[in-house]
């Protein structure tokens, strides 16, 4: 199966990149934020800024789940939950011990935080949808839990919650928590934007396609994926937070399972491809909400919570009509800047030592790899050299890719040995293989379709930075980051896609996609390069780039084991073939000696009886 | 707490368990032929036994007109697929093959309910009339909301899944209003089991329950359209190659599944007052069951749920206001011996 997305973002279309863009986006971004700034100022009625409190309100922890859903593929429903948490902590924090909000923020955050640190690591180990199931179960469980405690005040709650206040600042009308819930809702976008725009913000995007490729880079998926879990539950804490001190009282009603869906379906509307689909969705959905219950009574003549039959109709048409959301509309109105190019003074990134030409940089000795009866591959020796490229032919089914799969710790062995520099490295996790200089492409192409070329490739750098997810919410990774960027640009220049850095990867050409492929393989600064059919796809002149590339990385001292079916192509660069047939090595020698080998026309052929 | 006391809880937990069970039994159903987590399970429940109560009261109840309404889009859709398909020889006759084929059925079952409804049948009669409205809901389901999503990712079709269950619920208020209902029950004997007390209903749940067990055995192991639908279970292209259509595999096991919820409604409605949104929470532990059942395997989803029963009567006598916060944490052990047991699962 097509391992790509996740579909819940499609593609974007390669919209026009026009210079201008970039500033047009800027003024409507400082308009927007003009207008929140003017609002309460105006004679606006109280009840539009009671309206847009919620809004703010929820988009924050819509911002949550669009990084947990739309980007890393994962999904909650007990986000209520969460936003409950934050409230119920500052509650008993400030009403019931009269302790300062600011306490009850912190304690928020952290209750939060552990509860998440307690459900992501049983769920996230396991396929993809156990974590909606527990997170439905466990919001459930603790709205129970809020409701039918004594010390929480049960369903009527905790009241008399005082206002937030900075020194001799108090946030105690609605126009004054407006600017208090924006200041945070601003805050959230950007560190969520900045987040994406960042290392970390590459390793949570991988997520969704799979933790194989994104593990052969070096990023350690589980951490991650807690990591983003743990993150979202936080956006939901600081939400319920500032809820419960601008409802001034906390009750269980409104952290209930029903509004854990809700915000899921904010984000569904909104726009699950962009941190602002969060905004968007939060807007519609409550401005949708206020009109149905106008609506609905007069069209049913009866009372009752019926909006949530039009809500449940409008995310099953957006899922199966409009599945990008309300937000990708609006940002197909203005033109797409073009990234700006701000790397060019950029520090190099560190360079491991190398092996010496010649060395054995990867041996594997008796290779074994079973499933069930079946021996994939069958006590294979393998070795490749610094300086040196091995070939591994075969016809289909020979166990080629399987042989990869071994050498790069995406399967594990039933028997023999890897060893990598002289080390011992079978039984690794691929990240670490990875960590000690082994680079990789697949067979079928692993990337994330509508990320930019530019940014899948500084994926492949993933382990030459450090900068986690605080450094990079709060920009402080930017020089990294350049860094980062300005590996990805030399290597893409490397393989001839200098052209294509800021198209979506999902746009290139099947060929061109394997090129990339190469150059985030090369990110990684390896000592062993394993390329799975990197010709596959690639026109007669590209392949003849393809092998002067190759014979370059050679002459660097790089050990590159390659399979390929293009035999001109396997022929003209490799230094020594290995031909497998059947799971087992059939012979090994330099490519005129396999041309010349009657075994190998037998097998790729077959005999006269 | 003495032995009688315990007898009583186990006795009880075990008849709750058993319903937990078939809803259990439903979800791995459909989501091992379809991949689809179909929370809204438990509305089905909701719909049966409430149904029912408003056959008792002489009313025609709402899900006839969800029937009509729904089985008529579904005709519309198919309607449009086919004009919109090039002209082709034979298209008036296809037209109406295709509505005799829609839209018959459904009329024939509105017009038996709305006939049936003010004349007080015996409630035997009433629970077969319920069972014909709302099993045929399950397919127009698939139809109207899956069929054409299909092939979406798991998340995806569980996101959708979540807006059927708001859909559904919204309805069932609209049909039946806030009022809890509590049915009469189907046969009114007891008999003494020691100090236990056993309803001819708490028997007919086991019976259900067992024969259930014993039917998709049997329906899975020996028969053809068994094999067909867990062929579409491992494979979907494959089976498709093979001539076995997955739509009609996804249609198969949701009217499965609508018949199992309508039955288990009926089973319970005796036993318990039946709210609106009483089959939510019901098919949730069902769903936690199918879920310790790993999603694919039916004896370890039912025996899953018989325990989850058991633990909630018992919960529920020593902290009776957090019976359903205990019930609900115990997806936390029964996640975390999963992934003792899955330790390591890609999926794509």
């Amino acid at each position: 199966m097509k391992p790509t997305s996740d579909t819940l973002r499609a593609l974007p279309a390669q919209s026009a990149r026009r210079p201008g863009a970039s500033m047009a986006r800027t003024a409507i971004f400082a308009l927007f934020v003009a207008a929140l700034v003017a609002l309460p100022l105006l004679p606006v009625p109280e009840f539009w800024i009671t309206q847009l409190n919620y809004i703010g309100l929820y988009a924050i922890v819509v911002v949550g789940v669009v990084l947990l859903t739309g980007m890393a593929g994962l999904t909650s429903f007990g986000q209520a939950a969460f936003v409950g948490l934050g409230a119920y902590a500052t509650g008993v924090l400030t009403a019931t011990y009269g302790l300062s909000p600011w306490l009850g923020l912190l304690a928020g955050l952290a209750v939060s935080a552990c509860a998440a640190l307690l459900i992501g690591p049983l769920t996230l180990r396991m396929s993809g949808h156990y974590l909606p199931v527990a997170t439905i179960a466990w919001g459930l469980a603790l709205f129970y839990i809020m409701s039918s405690i004594e010390f929480l005040g049960k369903y009527d709650g905790l009241m008399g919650v005082p206002p937030v206040s900075i020194g001799a600042l108090v946030f105690d009308t609605g126009r004054s928590q407006f600017y208090l819930i924006w200041a945070f809702a601003l805050a959230a976008t950007l560190a969520a934007l900045w987040l994406l725009d960042s290392r970390t913000g590459r390793a949570i995007r991988a997520l969704r396609e799979g933790s194989v490729m994104a593990e052969a880079m070096g990023v350690h998926t589980l951490r991650y994926k807690i990591g983003v879990f743990v993150l979202a539950a936080l956006f939901a804490a600081v939400s319920g937070w500032l809820y419960a001190h601008f409802q001034r009282s906390v009750n269980p009603s409104p952290f209930g399972l029903n509004m854990g869906i809700q915000y899921l379906f904010m984000a569904v509307l909104g726009g699950m491809g962009s941190v602002w689909g969060a905004l968007t969705g939060a807007a519609a959905v409550k401005l949708i909400e206020d009109q149905l219950q106008v609506w609905i009574p007069a069209l049913l003549g009866r009372t009752g919570s019926f909006e949530v039959i039009a809500f449940g109709i409008i995310l099953v048409l957006v899922l199966k009509y409009a599945r990008q959301g309300i937000w990708s509309f609006l940002d197909g109105l203005v033109p797409r800047p073009r990234r700006k190019r701000d790397w060019a003074e950029a520090a190099p990134l560190p360079v491991r030592p190398k092996p010496r030409r010649g060395a054995v940089v990867l041996e594997g000795t008796g290779l074994r790899r079973q499933f069930g009866g079946l021996v994939a591959v069958n006590d294979v020796d393998l070795a490749v050299r610094a300086g040196d490229i091995v070939g591994l032919i075969g016809p289909n089914g020979a166990g080629k890719s399987t042989t990869f799969h071994l050498l790069s710790g995406v399967l594990a062995l039933t028997a023999g040995e890897i060893r990598l520099h002289g080390q011992r490295v079978d039984g690794l996790p691929s990240r670490v293989i990875a960590s000690r200089g082994l680079a990789r492409t697949f067979q079928h192409v692993k990337m994330i379709p509508d990320m930019s070329v530019l940014e899948n490739v500084a994926l492949g750098a993933h382990l030459r930075g450090g900068a986690g997810a605080l450094r990079s919410m709060l920009r402080l990774d930017r020089a990294q980051e350049r860094s980062l960027l300005k590996e990805a640009e030399a290597q893409l220049m490397r393989v001839g896609l200098g052209e294509h850095l800021h198209e979506p990867a999902g746009n290139l050409a099947m060929g061109l996609q394997r090129l990339m492929e190469i150059a985030r393989a090369l990110c990684s600064d390896p000592a062993v390069l394993l390329l799975d059919e990197p010709a596959a796809g690639l026109r007669h002149f590209e392949k003849q780039a393809l092998a002067k590339v190759l014979r370059q990385l050679r002459d660097e001292g790089m050990g590159i084991l390659l399979v390929e079916h293009d035999m001109d192509l396997m022929m003209s660069v490799a230094d020594r073939i290995v031909v497998m047939e059947f799971g087992t090595r059939l012979m090994e020698g330099t490519p005129a000696e396999v041309r010349a080998s009657p075994a190998v026309r037998a097998a790729y052929l077959g005999t006269e009886h | 707490m003495d032995l009688t006391i315990a007898g009583v809880l186990t006795l009880d937990g075990l008849t709750n368990g058993a319903i937990y069970a078939l809803l259990g039994i439903a979800t791995v159903l459909i989501f091992t032929v379809t991949r689809i987590l179909f929370i809204p399970q438990g509305e089905f429940v909701a719909f049966g036994a409430l149904t029912l109560a408003l056959f008792q009261t002489g009313q025609v109840p709402g899900t006839v007109w969800l029937l009509l309404v729904a089985a008529a889009a579904a005709f519309l859709l198919d309607l449009y697929a086919l004009l919109r398909a090039p002209r082709a020889a034979g298209r008036a006759a296809a037209i109406c093959r295709l509505a005799a084929s829609q839209l018959a059925v459904p009329i024939l079952i509105a017009a038996l309910a709305i006939w049936a409804a003010p004349r007080g049948l015996p409630i035997l009669a009433q629970g077969l009339l319920t069972l014909l409205i709302i099993t045929p809901l399950g397919p127009l389901t698939y139809r109207l909301v899956y069929q054409s999503i299909a092939e979406a990712s798991v998340l995806v079709l569980l996101i959708v899944s979540v807006g059927v269950h708001f859909v559904l619920l919204g309805l069932a208020l609209f049909f039946f209003g806030a009022e809890g209902f509590r049915n009469p029950p189907f046969v009114d004997a007891r008999y003494a089991l020691g100090p236990l007390n056993l309803s001819g209903q708490v028997i007919g749940i086991f019976v259900v329950f067992i024969l259930l067990m014993v039917m998709l055995r049997l329906f899975f192991g020996r028969t053809l359209y068994g094999k067909a639908l867990r062929a579409t279970a491992v494979n979907r292209l494959g089976a498709r190659l093979l001539a076995i259509s997955a739509d009609s595999a996804g249609k198969l096991a949701f009217a499965m599944a609508a018949f199992i919820g309508a039955l288990s409604g009926l089973l319970i409605g005796s036993t318990t007052t039946v709210f609106y949104d009483s089959g939510f929470l019901i098919g949730l532990k069902g769903f936690i069951a199918a879920v310790g059942g790993g999603l694919a395997s039916y004896p370890a989803t039912a025996v899953g749920a018989l325990l989850l029963g058991v633990a909630e009567s018992f919960g529920s006598f020593w902290a009776s206001s957090l019976k359903e916060a205990i019930v609900f944490t115990l997806i936390l052990p029964v996640l975390l011996w999963r992934s003792l047991y899955t330790p390591h699962h890609e999926e794509h």
